[in-house]
């Protein structure tokens, strides 16, 4: 998509977390290839969080290790140019300046300079329909619209893995099917993609793949259909029913 | 003197445009916005730096100037006039009783203000920011010129602040100014010693010009900063 290298498949390799003196997720271990939509799941305080948070390398592992396919691409000291995977946040992020401007920042934090930025940010705004916003202060959109630029300034950064934390978990239908719709066509671009939710319906829809998680422990690691179908452990089948609610 | 006489006095004093009066005016203005400038440089990166940095002494650094904020302007004037006065390790520059020596007292007392309001505005944006910034790549010190201005009508207000403490203070520019006139003589240290002389409506025309203009300054900086949040949301 990029270049030759790709930082595809991520390698989560026993990694565990602790905070406090509290072991919140256990050594789990996975493999992220390229292409696809995989989704973690679980009740709240599972570690759905902290899984997608560490692979970013936002927090360092305690135990294990996060690998990339693409060494350079390590994400323990988050090299400007080398990082090709991006994170969108439950609650969007906006800096307090326009639509525009917000785009145009990630691009110059991530080295891109600016003729490059200018092109790159128009395109961002015109494929996630936010060009008539350019010039609007980004913290005035309405939630599903903070959202979508959120996505858009993460997409703009040319990402071949796209991490997204509960992005639709505080939005309203209309707008979470426009996100997912938003995500769905990701996919379909060749984007990777990793997204946490508690939403079972949600996960149904756009899983090709579903990671579930309980109390910090990775459960289940199985194809979305195979996992709806039969999953096989119990706390899934009691998620899944409904009846599993931490 | 009647009252109603002295305010009529300080009125025609102010409308009359009197060169003496311009000129400590002039002088006030000039001494308190230069040192609220150089405070600004060196406390808004230095503020931030405190907001994002973790080592150890830094709750003793923030404790103390917190503190700082209320040393009392004419022992900021003591200190300084110390460190000018001829025997003083900066006398050969000859500072001491000029403009500059009453900008460096004044830098002192407003430094801590700036850093102080700085550290605490910055650390809670960065809180806000943090997980997106450090995403990006705009890890530690590098994500201090963000924060500086997303926090900008915040921190507008913490050089007010210390607008407020230097355009307030006589202390510390009486020390190290020495209140000669057409020269070092401001507003306060003019209102000083005219009271002290019985001359009031020289120094009640000066109180009144200094109360309009930390008035005119604070509601364009209100103004401006209400405006810019709307815009920025």
């Amino acid at each position: 998509m990029l270049d030759a290298t790709s930082i595809l498949p991520l390698t989560v390799d026993a990694v565990s977390f602790s905070g406090g003196g509290k072991l919140l997720l256990e050594p789990n271990s996975f493999v992220i290839p390229a292409g696809g939509l995989t989704v973690v799941l679980g009740p709240n305080g599972a570690g759905k969080s902290l899984t997608l948070r560490l692979c970013h390398g936002l927090l360092d592992p305690s135990r294990g290790a996060v690998r990339w396919a693409d060494a350079s691409s390590g994400a323990r000291t988050l090299p400007r140019r080398a990082k090709r995977h991006a994170m969108v946040f439950q609650k969007p992020i906006m800096l307090r300046r326009s639509v525009e401007a917000n785009i145009a920042h990630a691009l110059a934090a991530s080295g891109i300079s600016g003729p490059e930025r200018k092109a790159r940010g128009l395109q961002a705004l015109v494929r996630f329909g936010l060009a008539e916003r350019a010039s609007q202060p980004a913290r005035l959109l309405s939630g599903g619209e903070q959202q979508r630029l959120a996505i858009a300034r993460a997409w703009a950064l040319r990402p071949e893995l796209l991490f997204l934390d509960e992005p639709t978990s505080q939005l309203d239908p209309a707008a979470t099917r426009q996100i997912e719709e938003l995500l769905t066509a990701l996919v379909a671009e060749g984007i990777t993609v990793m997204m946490s939710t508690h939403d079972l319906g949600q996960a149904r829809r756009l899983a090709d793949r579903v990671l579930f998680l309980h109390r910090g422990r990775l459960v289940e690691d199985a194809p979305a259909a195979i996992f709806f179908a039969g999953p096989q452990s119990a706390e899934a089948r009691a998620f899944l029913a409904g009846e599993l609610l931490w | 003197m009647e009252v109603g006489a002295v305010f009529q006095a300080a009125f025609a004093l102010v409308v009359g445009l009197d060169p003496d009066f311009l000129g400590i005016v002039g002088l006030s203005l000039r001494v308190t916005l230069t040192a609220v400038a150089v405070a600004a440089l060196v406390g808004l990166p230095l503020g931030a730096a405190l907001a994002l940095a973790r080592f150890p002494g830094r709750s003793a650094i923030i404790v103390c100037l917190n503190a700082l904020m209320g040393l009392p302007p004419v022992v900021a004037g003591l200190a300084v006039f110390l460190m000018l006065s001829r025997s003083g390790p900066l006398g050969p520059l000859g500072l001491l009783f000029t403009p500059t020596a009453m900008i460096i007292a004044q830098v002192i007392l407003v430094l801590p203000i700036v850093i102080a309001l700085t550290r605490q505005v910055i650390e809670d944006l960065w809180g806000e920011y943090r997980d997106h910034l450090r995403s990006v790549g705009l890890e530690g010190m590098r994500a201090i010129p963000t924060l500086l201005f997303d926090g900008r009508f915040s921190l507008a207000t913490a050089l007010l602040a210390g607008f407020g403490r230097a355009s307030a203070e006589v202390g510390a520019v009486l020390i190290v100014g020495g209140n000669i006139a057409g020269y070092t003589r401001t507003m306060t240290t003019a209102i000083t010693l005219e009271t002290s002389k019985g001359d009031l409506p020289l120094a009640l025309g000066l109180g009144i010009v200094l109360l309009s203009l930390t008035l005119a300054i604070n509601a364009v900086a209100f103004g401006a900063s209400r405006i810019g949040a709307r815009y920025a949301g």
